[in-house]
């Protein structure tokens, strides 16, 4: 069967051809075309779920959540962009407008850029890049960027402590991102998205089977990335105002908010490319279209679980977001990098520990590289556990042991 | 390859065409009765006191710094980790040992006392 974006970009290209247009300037037409629909199918998705995370929150907790405007109030995102229109577009007189104006642009860009190399299914991707991990790593670091502009150039203090913040955050989390995002490489003997996908056939193959652990740390460290709650320092309302977008007024606040928005479901949708199989899933050879269906599916569960968290957990202090990041998830991180190299090394070549189902569609095989990698995830993360409650019981007993209050005591001498 | 990079550089012009629209259109469009008193900083309704630019917190120039060391050598792992399957013993043990290097690192800062928020 043929696949139908396939070949109408063949039908459009033969069309160009015909009218005489030099191969060149077809293919950058065709390019163009690709990357519009892209960008507006990554677009679109925000908006809807800029509704979807209003109503799942509010259901967490027991309310109706927007109902107005037209059906289960599917229409509030347009609403709020057409009063968002409405609004006047301030710049403070105090502001370095070069930097101010294009730093909400930028909030925007560095998440999109991602999406061009985010394949949907087998055949429907933007780009096949061999090194399609390390472009996003880089690009995604252009989020920083935004952040620092726009909290530098507003002329505000709380915006200016707003972006300090950010950026610490932001380039902390970093290392522990960049770290996890190692393991789906080293697993799959490649950087290209597409790649690490085709290695995760079956249920048992998915990554998140042979490291649960790394996919743990990259999607706490991804969420601090994006500023969510429990993360959400570098807007804390109640001390710093907004942070950095405090002086946005209109659209220019609302790509800040889209670029947020937009860099949440990036998060869900990378989760399930790299540790939950992405397109992979039953009867996806005969029908490829199914794989749209599974990558969605997986993309909103791991989307869900980012709103869950918002709506439950409260904001973690500064300090203790520091001390997660430096002193939990970069030496877990750093362990679990120095072991899973050397198990797959000499687990590579041992074959198949169990098999169920044999000749089925369904069929299981466990290797016992997955099942060493799966033990060493395992250890690692439970002696990480048993360390911290160690040394927080440790720090509970000195405090006891030595309280602090006034005692008088009598001097040494004259007690001998 | 360069195909690839193509599409890349499209991607990058077209990304920065998509939120530019709405803003363009935000400022063509929206209202403009502006006043110097609307065009001040706002930072609780009082005017603002002193420069913008006040000293803030060491500690964010520390973890940068321990940032930089991280994020520059990170980057030569993925070439390694690509390939450490065809590579003998030996080279996957010396990735290791660089990144046990890293670790040593994160180790002596600690002691140091620079991850400590204080």
């Amino acid at each position: 069967m043929m696949d139908p974006l396939v070949a109408l970009g063949d039908w459009l290209l033969s069309l160009a051809a015909k009218i005489n247009l030099p191969p060149a300037v077809s293919q950058v037409i065709l390019y163009l075309l690709g990357v519009s629909v892209i960008a507006t199918v990554a677009l679109v998705i925000t908006i809807f779920n800029t509704w979807l995370e209003r109503k799942i929150a509010a259901r967490l907790q027991d309310r109706i959540g927007p109902n107005r405007v037209g059906p289960w109030g599917l229409l509030q995102p347009i609403a709020d962009a057409i009063k968002m229109l409405t609004k006047e577009d301030t710049t403070p007189a105090a502001a370095d407008k070069v930097a101010y104006n294009i730093a909400p642009i930028l909030a925007v860009v560095s998440v999109l850029l991602i999406w061009a190399v985010i394949p949907f299914t087998s055949v429907w991707y933007g780009t096949k890049l061999n090194v399609a991990v390390l472009y996003i790593a880089a690009v995604g670091s252009f989020g920083v960027l935004a952040v620092l502009m726009a909290g530098w150039s507003s002329n505000n203090k709380y915006a200016l402590l707003g972006a300090f913040r950010a950026v610490s955050q932001l380039i902390s989390y970093e290392v522990p991102l960049f770290l996890s995002l190692l393991v789906p490489v080293l697993l799959a003997r490649s950087m290209d998205i597409s790649v690490i996908v085709e290695k995760q056939g079956s249920f048992l193959e998915m990554f998140v089977v042979a490291a649960p652990l790394a996919a743990l740390l990259f999607f706490i460290s991804s969420v601090a990335e994006v500023g969510r709650t429990p993360f959400d320092l570098l807007e804390a309302e109640s001390e710093i105002v907004a942070g950095y977008h405090i002086e946005y007024s209109g659209f220019k606040f609302g790509m800040f908010q889209a670029g947020e928005f937009m860099h949440t479901f990036t998060i869900g949708a990378l989760t399930a490319l790299l540790f939950l199989g992405g397109w992979q899933g039953p009867l996806v050879d005969q029908y490829p279209i199914l794989g749209l269906v599974y990558f969605m599916g997986k993309s909103f569960a791991v989307y869900f679980v980012t709103m869950w968290m918002r709506s439950t957990l409260p904001r973690i202090r500064i300090d203790h977001m520091q001390a997660l990041n430096w002193k939990i998830l970069v030496p877990v991180a750093l362990v679990l990098l120095m072991l899973t190299p050397l198990v797959d090394y000499f687990t590579k070549d041992l074959g198949v520990l169990f098999s169920a189902f044999p000749g089925s569609p369904g069929e299981l095989t466990l290797t016992w590289r997955t099942a060493a990698l799966l033990l060493t995830n395992l250890v690692v993360g439970i002696g990480a556990l048993d360390i911290i409650r160690r040394t927080s019981k440790r720090n509970t007993k000195a405090r006891q042991r030595f309280p602090e209050r006034a005692v008088a005591r009598p001097p040494k001498e004259e007690a001998a | 390859m360069l195909d690839n990079w193509l599409f890349i550089g499209i991607f990058v012009l077209v990304a920065g065409v998509f939120p530019a629209m709405p803003i363009i259109m935000f400022h063509l469009f929206g209202p403009k009765r502006s006043t110097p008193q609307k065009l001040e900083t706002y930072e609780c309704g009082m005017e603002t006191v002193g420069q913008t630019w006040v000293q803030f917190k060491v500690q964010y120039y520390i973890y940068a710094l321990v940032f930089l060391v991280f994020d520059v050598e990170l980057i030569f792992l993925y070439p390694w980790a690509v390939a450490f399957d065809t590579l003998p013993l030996l080279g996957v043990v010396a990735g290791v040992l660089f990144i046990f290097l890293l670790a040593d690192g994160l180790w002596y800062a600690w002691q140091k006392g620079a991850l400590e928020w204080s």
